[in-house]
């Protein structure tokens, strides 16, 4: 028990201390801290921790002589030389595409700015192995190194479009008047001021493109590229090696943390630079295209095509061919309905599981909460092959009955995706600021008739909005869901990827339309806000 | 009624002492201005009083009962202090009449108290709009009947009209001023705007790095001021050399009395003289000075304020001597150029001998 002694100026401990002196009053209820957060914040950072452990647990058991064996073997220098040009390349292609159409659309005189900004973030609503299927069931012939560019970077760019064409439109007209105002060409203008203000989006956007590679499984296996991520779905699903499985793992999430760092460096502290009051923002006009509108719109109706038309269209073909020769309906039902529970379940855990992480790091700021909060994000940098490979390891070594459980790719699910869920409920927790919770106590509410009475209807939207996030995402997943789906049951995902392993488009075609369905809405939803945001040039 | 009191009053974060030793006595049923600059710890001092952060020393108390003294500590929905947050803070989710009944027992919320509560701020007619369709100061009324709901024994504000634009802000002021009255409850507001604390408040006590350094009416201030800079916060003001004698400051601009006839043993100092104690007599240009009391000068600017004008006046001699500021009534607003006779009256405040508080 900490006793915290009420003298004003204490002498600053070593930050370990700190730390430790943190955990001890979260514990000590000293500060009356809701113990029911405490436990869920807990909990969720255990599971984010669980299968990262696992996988060093595993990958020790091999002994470093062996590790280093693994390591230095020829293909292994073969996977990284691979997995890092395809990544540069894909993750530069996205970024011009992403930046120069996110600037035609927010900030040029474009004909039908509305249309475009929905058609160009729409390919975000089909699933990258879709994507990979649509253009190598219509030319078996594309596999290899640009296959593999070409499809990922259609697949991503809109990862790379959304936040630029939202900082664009959400850029402060003044500093670039000020510039020209200080002699700055237009062509200077953006080199020198538009550009550094979009910087942080371009660089998120890139990271999230990168992220997705280093992850992506689906597509890669159908374009026939060996990345690391296919090398490590292979060892474990076809050589049956464990170890070779988590210490290749442990190289990716190192790849991947490794990209987090890169963009943490360069954005800098062009991240926390904000603008002034409300008050004081800016629309910029719009620059008129003239003679160029043609190519510009000729430029964007090809990237729409590509990107959207040719998965659709090759999607729409192969139903129409294969419902005369198959009629899976029935399965396809059943599919449906059990991708439909285990995204549901999967969602609810990591909506809940978000709340204490969020609540605690917004409203109880400290060391330990905020390590937590980050703790939540780790997921992102861990592609969902590792998770599942983690918790593999788990409950082989400790709880048997687990493997291959509905439970255990619910937790997955709930893990892989806990970053958006905190993300959601975090914006979620910003409408309800803790002056709105300090105001209901001094009317005479108690602390849990304030979460009740002021909380939890404020942040209601938010929490749905998190549950339909994770639910699409859990719906869409391919690669954790073909190790840890329970034996004999399918999801639409696993049917899809054992239809399309048998060359059986026709009969695999339905499985994708349902899933391009349901992730299609919230894409169509979010990219309504940045038509919205496109035509009126103002944050909702 | 009761009687609010903070005595020494410790609070800090992250190793920073924000209140060092707070000492702050509300009379039952008075209207006290904490009076501050941004920083100096007035909305913590607030935030302890209401029971959001707790004091690491000292005791916060109201009536007989004792809200924190550092060991014990009540919680806010235990205290009986209402509580009005800067832009008002109320509930997005509830309509007007929600909001004001949120304290309320479940029966009360849509009975008769609380369209008297309504209808008492004057906004009846709002019972069933959301906060997002109010203007500014409907918003800030219904924040005050929230928080008068529950008949607390003393009230915070929180600088409530500073988010007000300039014109809606004088009536909404006078408008929460005679409701308090007529409400008699003990209420601490908070401001860094001191005609808004001199005017409105029978007492301001003045904050400044985490210390009450004045508490006391509003004309005990302006005329007394602790210090130059206490002085300089809640006005302009004159500096000016004087030789002291038989408890009166003899200065260019005459003589003039110190209140207590304290000289603190000095025989020469500087005075602080307010711009309004001036009085400026137009002189006829190249006129000689026969003997008539006064410092003569000239106007250099004037800035006219419609009501008043200040006027600033550069006495011709010594040479290189200080601007003066006089404020005349908007009538004697005299062109730059003008020469002038200038004169004190009323009585002057020494200045401390130790310039390096200045800052």
């Amino acid at each position: 028990m900490s006793t915290l002694a009420p003298s004003p100026p204490s002498t600053p401990s070593p930050p370990r201390a700190r730390l430790a002196a943190g955990w001890t009053r979260a514990w000590s209820g000293r500060r009356r801290w809701p113990l029911v957060s405490i436990a869920g914040a807990t909990l969720a950072a255990a599971l984010v921790l669980l299968p990262l452990a696992f996988l060093v647990v595993q990958a020790q058991k091999s002994g470093l002589g062996e590790v280093r064996h693994l390591l230095l073997r020829h293909s292994v220098a073969v996977l990284l030389w691979n997995t890092i040009r395809l990544a540069l390349a894909c993750t530069v292609l996205c970024a011009l595409l992403g930046v120069a159409a996110a600037w035609c659309v927010e900030r040029t005189t474009l004909p039908a700015r509305r249309l475009w900004a929905v058609a160009l973030v729409l390919p975000l609503g089909v699933p990258d192995f879709v994507v990979g299927f649509g253009w190598v069931s219509i030319d078996p012939a594309l596999h290899g190194y640009l296959a593999a560019v070409m499809i990922m970077t259609l697949a991503l760019y809109p990862l790379v479009y959304l936040p630029v064409a939202s900082a664009l439109a959400n850029l402060d007209a003044g500093l670039e008047e000020a510039a020209r105002s200080l002699g700055l060409g237009p062509w200077r203008t953006f080199w020198r001021v538009t550009l550094r203000q979009i910087r942080p989006a371009v660089l998120g956007g890139c990271l999230l493109v990168t992220l997705g590679l280093l992850a992506e499984y689906g597509a890669f296996e159908i374009v026939q590229y060996q990345t690391f991520t296919v090398a490590i779905f292979t060892e474990f699903k076809l050589g049956f090696d464990t170890v070779a499985a988590c210490v290749l793992s442990l190289v990716l999430v190192a790849l991947s943390i490794a990209a987090l760092g890169g963009e943490l460096t360069l954005t800098g502290r062009a991240r926390s630079s904000r603008p002034a009051g409300p008050g004081a923002r800016r629309v910029a006009p719009r620059v008129a295209l003239g003679r160029l509108a043609a190519p510009v719109l000729a430029g964007l109706g090809a990237l729409s095509g590509l990107a959207l038309g040719v998965p659709l269209g090759s999607l729409v073909y192969w139903m129409a061919r294969g419902s005369s020769t198959t009629l899976p309906s029935a399965s396809i039902l059943a599919a449906a309905g059990h991708t439909a529970a285990y995204s549901a379940a999967a969602a609810a855990l990591a909506t809940l599981l978000a709340v204490p992480v969020s609540a605690l790091a917004m409203r109880h700021r400290n060391r330990v909460t905020v390590l937590i909060e980050r703790l939540a994000y780790l997921p992102m940098a861990l592609p969902g092959l590792v998770v599942a490979l983690g918790l593999v390891s788990f409950s082989v070594r400790y709880a048997f009955s687990l493997y291959q459980s509905a439970l255990e790719l619910i937790v997955a699910y709930a893990i892989l995706f806990l970053p958006l869920a905190v993300v959601g409920v975090r914006s979620a927790m910003g409408q309800s600021s803790a002056r709105l919770e300090e105001v209901g106590r001094s009317l005479g509410a108690r602390p849990s008739a304030v979460w009740r009475r002021v909380t939890l209807p404020l942040i209601a939207p938010g929490l749905g909005a998190a549950f339909a996030l994770v639910f699409i995402s859990a719906a869409t997943e391919l690669t954790a869901t073909l190790l840890l789906h329970p034996t004999g049951v399918n999801t639409l995902a696993t049917q899809f990827w054992a239809y399309t392993s048998e060359l059986s488009y026709g009969a695999a075609a339905p499985y994708a339309a349902l899933m391009v369905a349901i992730s299609a809405v919230p894409a169509y939803l979010l990219s309504r806000r940045m038509s919205t945001l496109a035509n009126t040039g103002r944050a909702a | 009624m009761s009687r609010l009191s903070v005595s020494e009053l410790w609070k800090g974060y992250a190793g920073t002492s924000v209140l060092q030793g707070v000492q702050l006595d509300v009379q039952p049923g008075s209207l006290t201005a904490v009076l501050g600059l941004s920083g100096c710890g007035k909305t913590t001092l607030l935030r302890v009083i209401a029971g959001f952060e707790r004091a690491e020393r000292g005791t916060v108390s109201l009536g007989e009962q004792t809200l924190d003294d550092g060991r014990t500590y009540l919680a806010p929905e235990r205290r009986s202090v209402g509580y009005v947050p800067q832009e008002g803070a109320l509930f997005p989710h509830l309509s007007v009449q929600e909001n004001v009944g949120f304290g309320l027992a479940r029966r009360e919320r849509r009975g008769e108290q609380v369209a008297g509560l309504l209808e008492m701020v004057g906004i009846a007619p709002l019972a069933k709009r959301l906060p997002h369709e109010l203007s500014g100061g409907e918003q800030q009324r219904v924040a005050l009947a929230r928080a008068l709901a529950r008949h607390p024994q003393a009230l915070l504000l929180d600088e409530p009209f500073s988010s007000l634009d300039a014109s809606l802000r004088s009536r909404v002021r006078e408008e929460v001023h005679a409701l308090l009255r007529e409400q008699g409850v003990t209420t601490v507001l908070v401001t860094h705007d001191q005609e808004e604390a001199l005017s409105l408040a029978d007492n301001v006590a003045v904050l400044r790095d985490g210390r009450i350094i004045q508490q006391g009416a509003p004309v005990e201030l302006y005329e007394r001021p602790a210090d130059e800079r206490l002085a300089r916060f809640l006005g302009a003001v004159n500096v000016i050399e004087a030789s002291f004698e038989h408890g009166a400051a003899r200065t260019s601009l005459g003589t003039l009395e110190l209140p207590g006839g304290q000289t603190r043993g000095a025989a020469i100092g500087a005075v602080m003289i307010r711009p309004e104690q001036l009085e400026v007599h137009e002189r006829a240009d190249g006129a000689h000075d026969d003997g008539a009391a006064g410092l003569p000068g000239r106007v250099e600017q004037c800035r006219y304020y419609g009501h008043d004008a200040l006027l600033h006046i550069r006495p011709n001699a010594p040479a290189g001597a200080e601007l003066l500021l006089a404020r005349v009534h908007g009538g004697q607003a005299l062109p730059a150029g003008t020469p002038v006779i200038v004169a004190a009256r009323g009585t002057a405040t020494l200045v401390d001998p130790e310039p390096d508080e200045l800052g």
